[in-house]
Formats: C-alpha cells, sequence, structure tokens
C-alpha cells in the first residue's frame, strides 16, 4: 500500500470490472480515471496507485494526467455539488456577486466542501447555457438567471430537504 | 396534431422536461404524441412549445411554465387555439429567426434529434449515398473547395485543404477526428448542434472520413455536454444499425467505424495537437508543427480535425452544390456562421447569417438591442483569444479578414454583448484569469507571461495600478504573442491589446485617478448616502453585514467606509434612492 494519509475504506474491487475493460486498450487512461471517478466520486489516492499498475504506467504520470484535467477531483464531495459557471456571458451578468453570495451562505470557496458534508463549490468555465446567465448547476439540475436571493432561496431548500 | 417541446440543455434548464410532463399528463391518455425536439435557438423564450396543427398551421408558444403548458393541452383538446393566443411568439420576436439563413443549424429545433427517420425524411443521408456511389474522394475535395468552406473552429483555415493534405498523406490508417471540445466561454453553438441534429454532424464526418480515406472517426467532446453525449451516442447507435456507420457502409466498400470520446476538462485541449495528445490519453500538451496532424496526428498516423458547424456544414454542400455555398458571403468568407449571441443584448440565442452582414444587424436586428434600452458599450467575439470590438466599428461587416483587422477574430462564434455598466478593464482581466488558469505550461513565454499580465491587470482593478502599466502590458503582449507555442498563448493578449486600443481612457481613469468610469471594480467604488434624500428608514443599516451603517429612526443614516466592504446591498434595499456609488 501507498504511504500517504490512505482512507482503507475504498473498496478497490469495484474498480476491476473497469480495469479489465480498458487497461489493455491504449489511449484509455483518462476514460479509466473518468469511471473511477464516477465510482468514488473522486480519485482516492489508492485508486490511482491501482490504475498505475494495471496500465503499467508510474503512479507519477497518471497523477499528472489527473491533475492537469479540470474535471478530477481528489477529495470526497459534498452530497450536493454546486457548479457554478464563470464564462464570459455569467461574467456580464454578475456571476461575482453570485460566487459571492454563495461563498458567505455555505462558507467555502472554489474546491471546497462544507463541514456537514452537504454542498461542494466548483467554478466551472462555461456551461453553455449562456442566455440564462449566470447559471450554476447541482448535480444534474440547472438553475437560471440567478440572483442572490434566489439562490439563497435554492440553498435553504436543499439543507431543508435535509432536516 | 404534432406536439413538440424544446429539449435542449437551456430549454430544460428553463424548464421544459416540467412542461413536457405536464403535456403527457393531459394528452398521453387522449392519443396525442408528444415528442421533443433540439434548441430552436431562441434560448430567451425557453421553453418553447410548438403545436402544428393537421393543416400545417404551427402554433409556437413561448415562455411556457407549468400552468401555461396546462392551458395548451386544452386548447390541443379542443382543437381552439384562441384562448392560448397570448402564449404564442409575437411577429417582432419571430424575426429572429426569419432574419437568419440556417444551413448549419438547418434541423435544429425542427426534428426530434433522437429520431433517425426524421433527419432521413429531412433528407439525411443523402449526401452520404451520393458521395459514396457516384463521388471520388478528389470530386468531394473539389466541391469543397468551390463552396469556400473554411474551418469554424476559429482559424477559418480551408476545408478542403485539410482535407486534401490528408488524402494525400500516405499510410492506410488515418483517422478523422471532430473537434467538439467548444471551451469558448460564450460560445454554444456546437454543443445545440450536436444535441439538436447529432446526425448532421456524423453525416458530415463520414464525408469527410470517405473523403480522407479514414476507417475510424473520433468525436472529442467537452464533459461538460453530457446531454450531447447522450443523444450522439444514441445517433451513432442508430446510424449502426440501418448501416449508415461500421462496415460496408449502404453495401459499398466503404467502412468507418465511430467513437466518442468525453473531454475532460481543459481549453487547451480545444488546439489540435493538445486535443490528438488528450485522445491518447496523456496531458493535453500541444506538440510542435510541423508536422501537422495530416502526416502525424492521432497515434502518428494522419489524422485529419475539423469542428462540429464545419462538418454540419458539408451534407449541405453536397447535396446543393458548392457554388450555393459560395453564393452567399463576402469575397473571403463564404457561406454562413453561427453565432452564440449573449451578454447583455435583449435576444440572446444562436444566430445563423450570411457571412457580409454588420455587427450592427446582428446585434440591432436580430438581437433588438442592448438590455432595458442601456447603451451599446462593445462586443467581445472570440473569446479569450478574441477582442471587444467598440460602439464605432459596429458596422463592421462580417467576414474573417475585416474582423480581424479590428483585432478581434471571428473565432467559433462567441459574441458577448457589454453595456456601459461592464468595465473593459475587468474584462481583460476576466479573460487573463482564464488563459493563465487554462495556460498548459508548455512554453515559457505563455505560462509566465499571461500570470505576469494577470497581476498587473489585478493590481489595476484593485486601485494599485502604477504609470507604467498600460506601456507594460503592451511590452508582454508583443513578447507573449511572438513567443508563445500555439495558438492558446499567441492569442492570449488580444483581449487586453483590444481593450487598451479602443478603452485606453478606462485604463487610465483606473491607473490615475483610481476610478472605475464603469463602476464595476469594488476595490474603487464608494458608497454614499445623499441625506436629502434619505428618509431615516433604518432598512440599510438593518441590511449591511459589516454593521458599517449608523444613524436613528427618521434621521438620515451615514456610511462609515472604513468598515464597508461595498457589498451594494444597502443601495438595492433602498426605496427612496438615496444610496449612490461612485
Amino acid at each position: 500500500m501507498c504511504q500517504c494519509s490512505c482512507n482503507n475504506n475504498i473498496n478497490l474491487e469495484l474498480l476491476n470490472p473497469v480495469l479489465e475493460h480498458y487497461a489493455s486498450v491504449k489511449g484509455s487512461l483518462i476514460t479509466i480515471l473518468q469511471q473511477a471517478q464516477e465510482i468514488y466520486g473522486y480519485l482516492p489516492t489508492e485508486a490511482i496507485y491501482k490504475v498505475a499498475e494495471a496500465t503499467g504506467n508510474t503512479p507519477a504520470k497518471v497523477m499528472g494526467v489527473a491533475t492537469f484535467y479540470t474535471q478530477f477531483r481528489f477529495k470526497p464531495i459534498g452530497k450536493y455539488l454546486i457548479l457554478l459557471c464563470k464564462g464570459t456571458a455569467c461574467h456580464v451578468n454578475g456571476s461575482e456577486t453570485i460566487a459571492q453570495t454563495i461563498k458567505e451562505l455555505l462558507g467555502i470557496d472554489d474546491g471546497e466542501t462544507t463541514d456537514d458534508g452537504l454542498f461542494s463549490l466548483s467554478f466551472v468555465a462555461c456551461l453553455g447555457c449562456c442566455s440564462l446567465s449566470p447559471v450554476m448547476m447541482i448535480n444534474d439540475e440547472t438553475y437560471g438567471s440567478l440572483t442572490p436571493e434566489k439562490v439563497k432561496k435554492i440553498i435553504s431548500e436543499l439543507k431543508n430537504n435535509n432536516n | 396534431m404534432k406536439i413538440m417541446v424544446g429539449q435542449g440543455s437551456c430549454g430544460i434548464a428553463a424548464g421544459a422536461s416540467k412542461v413536457m410532463t405536464v403535456l403527457q399528463n393531459n394528452l398521453s391518455d387522449k392519443g396525442f404524441d408528444i415528442s421533443i425536439t433540439g434548441c430552436i435557438g431562441m434560448c430567451w423564450l425557453e421553453p418553447i412549445v410548438d403545436v402544428t396543427e393537421d393543416n400545417g398551421k404551427l402554433h409556437r408558444f413561448v415562455k411556457v411554465g407549468e400552468n401555461e403548458a396546462k392551458c395548451i393541452a386544452d386548447a390541443v383538446i379542443s382543437g381552439n387555439f384562441e384562448s392560448t393566443l397570448s402564449l404564442e411568439i409575437t411577429d417582432e420576436d419571430n424575426s429572429f429567426l426569419t432574419q437568419q439563413t440556417r444551413i448549419a443549424l438547418r434541423n435544429c429545433g425542427i426534428i426530434n434529434p433522437e429520431s433517425i427517420d426524421e433527419y432521413i425524411s429531412c433528407g439525411g443521408y443523402s449526401a452520404l449515398k451520393k458521395v459514396i456511389f457516384s463521388m471520388s474522394q478528389d470530386d468531394v475535395i473539389e466541391e469543397v473547395k468551390v463552396s469556400g468552406l473554411a474551418g469554424r473552429g476559429g482559424a477559418g483555415f480551408p476545408t478542403w485543404f485539410k482535407w486534401n493534405a490528408a488524402k494525400q498523406s500516405q499510410g492506410d490508417e488515418k483517422y478523422l477526428i471532430c473537434n467538439a471540445d467548444e471551451g469558448d466561454p460564450g460560445a454554444f453553438m456546437d454543443r445545440a448542434v450536436i444535441e439538436s441534429d447529432p446526425h448532421s454532424l456524423i453525416e458530415g464526418m463520414l464525408i469527410g472520413a470517405y473523403t480522407i480515406g479514414a476507417k475510424e472517426a473520433v468525436v472529442y467532446v467537452r464533459a461538460e455536454y453530457p446531454l450531447a453525449i447522450v443523444r450522439l451516442k444514441k445517433a451513432i447507435e442508430q446510424a449502426k444499425a440501418l448501416g449508415f456507420v461500421g462496415k460496408n457502409i449502404m453495401g459499398s466498400t466503404f467502412s468507418c467505424d465511430f467513437r466518442i470520446k468525453a473531454g475532460a476538462g481543459a481549453f487547451v485541449c480545444g488546439e489540435e495537437t493538445a486535443l490528438i495528445e488528450s485522445l491518447e490519453g496523456s496531458r493535453g500538451m500541444p506538440r510542435l508543427k510541423p508536422p501537422f496532424p495530416a502526416q502525424e496526428g492521432y497515434w502518428h498516423k494522419p489524422s485529419n480535425i475539423n469542428n462540429v458547424e464545419t462538418f454540419a456544414n458539408v451534407a449541405w454542400i453536397i447535396e446543393n452544390g458548392g457554388k450555393a455555398f459560395s453564393a452567399m458571403g463576402t469575397e473571403d468568407s463564404k457561406g454562413t456562421k453561427v453565432f452564440a449571441l449573449t451578454g447583455k443584448v435583449k435576444r440572446g440565442g444562436l444566430v445563423e447569417i450570411p457571412m457580409g452582414k454588420t455587427l450592427r444587424e446582428v446585434i440591432f436586428d436580430i438581437g433588438g438591442g442592448i438590455k432595458n434600452d442601456k447603451q451599446f458599450k462593445a462586443v467581445q467575439m472570440g473569446g479569450p483569444s478574441g477582442g471587444c470590438i467598440p460602439a464605432e466599428l459596429l458596422d463592421t461587416v462580417i467576414d474573417y479578414k475585416k474582423l480581424s483587422a479590428t483585432g478581434a477574430i471571428m473565432g467559433s462564434g462567441g459574441m458577448v454583448v457589454m453595456d456601459e455598466s461592464t468595465c473593459m478593464v475587468g474584462m481583460a482581466k476576466f479573460f487573463l484569469d482564464f488563459t493563465a488558469k487554462e495556460s498548459c505550461g508548455k512554453c515559457v513565454h505563455c505560462r509566465i507571461g499571461t500570470k505576469r499580465m494577470q497581476e498587473i491587470l489585478t493590481r489595476i482593478v484593485e486601485g494599485n495600478g502604477r504609470s507604467g502599466d498600460i506601456e507594460l502590458l503592451e511590452e508582454l503582449c508583443g513578447a507573449i504573442k511572438d513567443g508563445a507555442l500555439c495558438g492558446l498563448g499567441q492569442t492570449a493578449p488580444n483581449p487586453v491589446l483590444t481593450t487598451i486600443k479602443y478603452f485606453r481612457n478606462e485604463y487610465e481613469a483606473h491607473i490615475n485617478d483610481k476610478k472605475c468610469p464603469a463602476k464595476e471594480c469594488t476595490s474603487l467604488l464608494t458608497y454614499e448616502i445623499d441625506s436629502s434624500k434619505c428618509v431615516g428608514c433604518t432598512l440599510c443599516a438593518k441590511k449591511c453585514p459589516v454593521s458599517a451603517i449608523s444613524g436613528t429612526l427618521k434621521s438620515p443614516h451615514v456610511i462609515d467606509a472604513d468598515k464597508c466592504i461595498k457589498c451594494g446591498q444597502c443601495m438595492s434595499i433602498c426605496k427612496t434612492k438615496a444610496i449612490s456609488k461612485n
């Protein structure tokens, strides 16, 4: 096992079907990492080591690829992942105020998760829903034409759902 | 009667799925068939429901909520559409569509993107048949050459030239790749094409594959477009089932397999050699050119890469002839171009027009002008590689060369409109924040140069700009343009150069007077209460998150500038408009 702060609760068996399917297909490293993230919600260090071994890469190479792309996360995320669009149209229509509102409401910044494990915040380049700007996505739902009031309402509703 | 609900990402975000459910609940058991369609491009009117009567009369309902959907269902049942007239699109809004010429978007919002039969009934796959059974590879190249089609991803390189180079490259293993890594913030036309008319992309790619001699086609799609990936997957399966994709297509000797590869979030992967690296499972860092992908691309085999919109035009060109395409446009730029019109414009959405129209026609005639009747200030074109074009150049003709002459570029077609409330220095900083973050780090000029520019712009908008900063920025811009390895770095200075060129006074105001003329840069703002207008209602003092406002009931209040965090909440809550920012 690796020497870092491993989480021994990670069930690495879950990776086997993915690796059986892709490990020998050249050029599949990103696909494997995407599926690993699909399984665990993030890329645990143990999974990186296992992927490296199965694909014949060094862990450094796998980590190098994973850290290059914004999609990959290295810490568990909250139940609700807020993707806040920072595209041009959203910028022009006030995404900065929306970012500020979320940060104040939840006490987290880009890439962070609330202590209760409920919300994670991630800034993304462009969600492509420019005409509804400013926009955010929470899990699979898109919310458009945001105002600070609307954001407060959405977040408090999600919080209430969990009480 | 035919009922269709617009289900592109924008429509769904605006609530189209709920509308669909209401219609289904009220109509399905009565024998009405409700299907989906893609994005018609009138994003500001979403959700949109189209009802076509048996006599062909179309009722287009806009901004449909759940209540409105119930009314529409009632009208469908009764066959009387008088009660729902007020929900239908106005002539003025409809002029957004009637002023366009749609080729790449020809089926978007009209057919069901999940039905290959509907695509075929609109003439789909007949261009492919024509190519396979009656045209040689050189015939196709000649037709595309006549059309004048140029790469719609931004660079505007002639498509026929790339196809010809890939065709002439030796080797029996070749690849055709579609760049659907639409990374420019503010551009969404490729997403709309894939979500709304995926078969037109597949058909265009198959024609390209036939022409260069590729047996495998790969679509590299951004991971941020999950719906596009789902619809494309479905479309490929359908095409396979009917023999348009796979071995011996339509019984011929031409075979081509299709694959989708989801990107993982890296703007630089829009650059073709970086995209190839990413396809191979590596960090998406650009390669040195030459060799060009046509000689040595994916797995070092001859490869051809075009973007989605380019491919979406191909079947139309084959069907209608290259001449019909080149009949539209200007001397240098042929055919049509799709723009994603967004920002402070009244009617935002997808606009496809023949090249040669002016920016004014697109923004004011089609887009309806500026929201809240504010003043037009600039339009940003070409995303992080482009620039801001000011009001005095609104009559610039849309054409690759003419747009480049302004310092901006055609780019992939993002058109973000800005009004007087947008700070142009802030805009430049916004793009440099983006490029500095997205720089892959391979070459020094881009990696360090964009970082230094970002730092200078940050200090300017925070009120710490120094005299000489503008000149320093210009010097850095020149060095990065000359020294960067790929398009990302070479064009990263454009947003800064164009804003300095056209809005130098705003830079000077920030640096010399410590003022933001657009009143957007919070560090340079002060909030004040006009004591003659303040009635002492105490609302602002209660709202202020840092208790910076003091005063007693019914007497004018005061803001403590040292405590104020400039959040602006007092100003938005004040009923007597006594608070101003300067």
